[in-house]
């Protein structure tokens, strides 16, 4: 236990030291490379709640993290125009107002899919997702008002009293605070009662129900949380890029999350954070090197998958059993 | 009443490729177990082949050969060198090796054949149309689509009904575990029956390469739509996949082409299609959410 | 051996520096994905452009896989890290509308050789940003008055259901003034036999339909399959019928009628240059106008970066803002909002000896025409 603390806080010190590294070797981009990779951990994170510890396989993720970006963008679109969503709630560019907004709404989002998904259990739960977020997806590239399919801008990132969020610093020692704060959650979610009632059912759902657990209910709930953090970090993007797209709740984005989490270690607090960072690196890197990036993102993917059981989690604990 | 028929006609030829991609990968999932989203890739791997050797020779039948042959052998190596290690893992591994798949299928073929789409001749046969009903001229080529697509129907229904392989193809689907303990050469069925889908796949593809533009990553827009008539029609079973390939190929094509002039009716124009062709776009989502949430196994679940 | 190859690597690493001393550009195009072959043609017809020039540059070229995430990833790290000022080479407006904020707040410079969102031409210009292309609307604005002016009154319209296809549609109409039948389309649609129907039900004079890349090539298969194209005329904006559509389709395109800003069959200097340099050095690839309009970007690069005699931005901005050089389109100047002026042509699809589709310029119908945004554009 003492042991895991010192590593999380040691982890932590690094990356908050990322900005004046970044600064000192010239290589600007990394504060920016670092962010977005813990703002998909934080989506990865959020999905591997219900994919890893609850064995309900999302793959329509992307909806709830593309809904919680758009949250930012509408309130800033009616913020900058002067305007009221559907005529009356007015817009706003004040963080304090649209994180808590993204999550809600991400949360209701997620509510509603949940509530009809669950009904359905392996292949189906995860073909139903995906339908539901492919019905986001081009709802979204219907809305005219909101850009459709080329997306909507956010010329400045929202607000936070006391702080220049103008400095790219800034924003990201914000995102690096949201994104301890949220695996700080998730670990005391794991551990709590709730966490148990959900890690039961994935082992065996039925003798969960024969305990008397509304086992349909706990899944929801568990659905909505999960929800609600990809919200959270797709708001976050928005602030991140200034820009939200469709593109955000695309079915290949909720397929990169789920490769984050696969990558990094189904069912572990750290795993989804690695697996962003690290197919994150892979491709900007491999990008810079070749126009056919793809080819060797593929293999080295299948080269993961084939050799190792349990992700680079599984990998870095057997390195570390045998150091 | 002839635009009712010609787009009746139209949702035949939608669904039947639907049902030649989606044979194959039922029976991969249901009898495999595996998540194969891949299988596009050798949708795409038939209509490239196809594409290419009919620019090369001339000739459409060469090409189909040759479209047919790629797509079974690719298929056959895909089976032996990375999915039959696959098979007792969970379907998350699967999921994350054939996301890697795809992208060195599409990268490859970038390399391959660069990034310019490819262009196929009809058939000469084929190239015109024929008058089904007075008015109403209709592509001979599609209506030759149609045909293969019930041909490979029938043919499926023999071979799955009638034959001794076809038996063991039933029982895997519906318990794996005892095909496995009877003993049969279960590698050599599923080698055979990856590679039977990929070869359906690889003809859907080269079906389509005449219409559609042969392009990279063609295999990625239509497989979701493939995995839809799966889900739909019951994982496993052929039948379904047939019927539901069918009904979502005739609804897609009808919603598409009446649901905008029938919103005309109540609203303005330009809302109307617009509206119209964002709820169609939704349409086959839509009717899966709606037939799972009924039947929560699909329409003719072959697994108890 | 060893010893040669580590002695020549020194060799060239000491010439190399004396010999590309040249500005760095940033290009951050779409090479992966169906769209890949766009990206190709604007690097090459970027680099062919700013060969012409003689200017010294050096190309960093980036693949931003039609993902705006990746675009502004690629921007960052060119502006902040590798020190580049001067950006080009976007393909798609969802990206664009992710970069261009990120360059002109950086005080960099950014040159679209193609994607043009009505976003960022009114009231959001930036004195940093330059489109050399045209305007998104323009395109389908020469189609309709090219409609209009062949004599027809009613016309079907086809686009996708998105942005871009909504304002194709928009306009058309707005040009074409007769009566018009809007269908939209599916996003990722490949397959349009419900359309033809549709089309043939309607019996309208002249059809107008916006489908660019992979999706043109089938729409315009489909519409011979489906025995329109003798029946039922079609008017097409440039980005339906660019060559390499038109090569895949083959046969088929014959009988067509398009717009466009620049046609390779042109009588200019400049042009006839641009023909000659890309077939010497693409002989397989045709060329289109999206590597013309890179082209075009590269002609305007190079003579600033030899005006201006290095890569100070504002003596940059200034002289990119003259627009001093020779388009391979003839006539061209920038509006208020740093967005071409310029002339649009209507061209006839005819076969050649071997019965080949090969564009041909008609007559110009528009003459200097800016884009309605330029109005809403304060600098």
């Amino acid at each position: 236990m003492k042991r895991e603390h010192i590593i999380l806080a040691a982890v932590f010190v690094v990356l908050a030291l990322v900005p004046f590294a970044a600064e000192l070797t010239g290589q600007a981009s990394w504060t920016r490379l670092v962010g977005q990779a813990l703002i998909y951990g934080m989506a990865a994170a959020s999905l591997n709640f219900i994919l890893g510890y609850g064995g309900m396989v999302s793959f329509g993720h992307a909806a709830f993290f593309g809904i919680g970006g758009y949250v930012v963008g509408i309130m800033y679109h009616h913020f900058d125009a002067g305007t009221a969503f559907l005529g009356l709630i007015p817009g706003t560019d004040q963080m304090l107002i649209t994180l808590p907004a993204a999550i809600l709404i991400a949360g209701l989002a997620a509510a509603l899919v949940g509530a009809m998904s669950l009904r359905t259990g392996g292949v189906q739960f995860i073909m139903i997702t995906l339908a539901f977020a492919q019905m986001f997806f081009f709802l979204f590239i219907s809305l005219k008002t909101y850009g459709g399919e080329d997306g909507i801008m956010v010329r400045r990132t929202n607000s936070l009293p006391g702080l220049n969020m103008r400095d790219k610093a800034t924003l990201y020692w914000v995102v690096l605070g949201l994104a301890a704060a949220y695996y700080l959650f998730l670990r005391r979610l794991v551990q709590s009662s709730f966490g148990q009632i959900i890690a039961g059912i994935r082992q065996n759902e039925r003798r969960m129900a024969a305990m008397g657990i509304s086992t349909y209910r706990y899944k929801l709930y568990a659905f909505v949380l999960s929800g609600m953090g990809a919200g959270l970090a797709g708001a976050l993007m928005v602030n991140f890029l200034r820009f939200a797209s469709p593109d955000m709740m695309h079915w290949s984005r909720s397929g990169e999350l789920m490769i984050m989490v696969i990558l990094g270690g189904v069912g572990t607090l750290a795993g989804p954070f690695i697996g962003a960072g690290v197919l994150f690196t892979l491709e900007t890197t491999l990008a810079r090197y070749t126009e056919h990036w793809m080819l060797p993102v593929g293999i080295i993917l299948l080269l993961v998958v084939m050799t190792s059981k349990g992700g680079l989690m599984a990998l870095l604990r057997r390195l570390g059993g045998k150091g | 009443m002839i635009l009712l028929f010609e787009q009746l006609l139209n949702g035949l030829q939608y669904g039947v490729t639907l049902f030649l991609l989606a044979a194959g990968l039922t029976l991969i999932f249901g009898i495999m177990g595996v998540i194969n989203l891949a299988h596009g890739a050798f949708y795409m791997v038939g209509a490239f082949a196809g594409a290419w050797v009919s620019i090369q020779t001339g000739s459409f039948w060469g090409g189909l050969l040759a479209g047919l042959a790629a797509s079974a052998i690719v298929g056959i190596v895909v089976e032996l060198g990375v999915m039959r290690r696959l098979y007792a893992r969970d379907h998350l591994d699967q999921v994350l090796a054939t996301f890697a798949l795809i992208l060195i299928f599409n990268q490859s073929t970038v390399l391959i054949f660069g990034r310019q789409p490819l262009f196929t001749s009809l058939p000469e046969v084929f190239s015109g149309s024929i008058e089904i009903i007075p008015g109403l001229p209709y592509p001979t080529f599609r209506l030759f689509v149609i045909a293969v697509g019930l041909a490979v129907a029938v043919g499926l229904y023999l071979l799955i009904n009638k034959t001794r392989i076809g038996m063991l193809v039933r029982a895997g689907a519906s318990n794996r575990q005892m095909v496995r303990a009877l003993g049969v050469n279960i590698q050599g069925l599923y080698t055979a029956i990856f590679g039977l889908g990929a070869l359906l796949a690889g003809l859907a593809g080269v079906m389509a390469s005449p219409i559609v533009s042969v392009q990279v990553g063609m295999g990625d827009e239509i497989i979701l739509a493939t995995f839809v008539v799966v889900v739909i029609g019951g994982v496993g079973s052929v039948k379904g996949a047939f019927v539901a390939g069918i009904v979502l190929g005739m609804c897609d094509t009808m919603l598409r082409a009446f649901l905008p002039g029938l919103l005309q009716q109540a609203m303005p124009g330009p809302e109307a299609q617009a509206l119209g062709v964002g709820i169609s776009s939704m349409g086959i989502y839509l009717m899966m959410a709606l037939v799972l949430l009924v039947r929560p196994r699909g329409l003719f679940a072959a697994q108890g | 051996m060893k010893r040669l190859l580590t002695s020549a690597s020194v060799l060239v690493a000491l010439a190399v520096p004396s010999f590309a001393e040249g500005t760095k550009i940033g290009v951050i195009t779409t090479l992966s994905g169906p769209a890949g072959y766009l990206g190709e043609q604007i690097r090459n017809g970027l680099k062919l452009g700013l060969d012409a020039t003689g200017a010294a540059y050096e190309l960093v070229v980036e693949d931003d896989g039609r993902d705006p995430n990746t675009g502004v990833q690629i921007a960052d790290r060119m502006l902040n890290e590798e020190g580049i000022t001067l950006l080009t080479g976007i393909v798609f407006s969802n990206v664009s509308g992710a970069v261009v904020p990120e360059v002109t707040d950086a005080g960099a410079i950014y040159v679209s050789p193609n994607a043009a969102p009505s976003g960022l031409a009114g009231a959001k210009c930036h004195p940093n940003y330059f489109v050399v292309s045209w305007q998104n609307d323009s395109l389908h604005e020469a189609s309709g008055a090219a409609a209009k002016k062949l004599g027809y009154t009613t016309a079907v319209a086809l686009a996708p259901n998105y942005q871009a296809g909504k304002d194709a549609i928009a306009g058309f109409t707005r040009e074409f003034g007769g009566e018009v039948t809007e269908i939209y389309t599916g996003v990722e649609q490949s397959d349009f036999a419900s359309e033809m129907a549709q089309i043939r039900d309607k019996a309208a004079q002249v059809v107008f339909q916006f489908h660019p890349g992979g999706q043109g090539i089938a729409f315009l298969k489909q519409y011979q399959q489906a025995g329109l194209l003798g029946s039922i005329p079609m008017v097409l904006s440039e980005p339906s019928y660019d060559s390499v559509i038109l090569k895949a389709v083959g046969p088929a395109a014959v009988g067509l009628t398009g717009t466009t800003h620049w046609n390779a069959d042109f009588d200019n200097a400049a042009s006839k240059a641009m023909v000659a340099a890309w077939a010497a050095a693409f002989p397989e690839t045709p060329l289109t106008t999206y590597a013309q309009q890179a082209y075009d970007t590269g002609l305007l690069i190079g003579g600033a970066l030899n005006t201006a005699g290095g890569e100070d931005v504002a003596a940059l901005q200034a002289a990119m803002k003259a627009a001093d050089f020779a388009s391979t389109r003839g006539n061209f100047a920038f509006g208020a909002n740093q967005h071409p002026v310029q002339d649009w042509y209507l061209t006839a699809i005819e076969a050649d000896s071997a019965g080949n589709p090969v564009i041909v310029t008609k007559e110009k119908i528009i003459e200097a025409a800016g884009d309605v945004y330029a109005a809403d554009c304060k600098m």
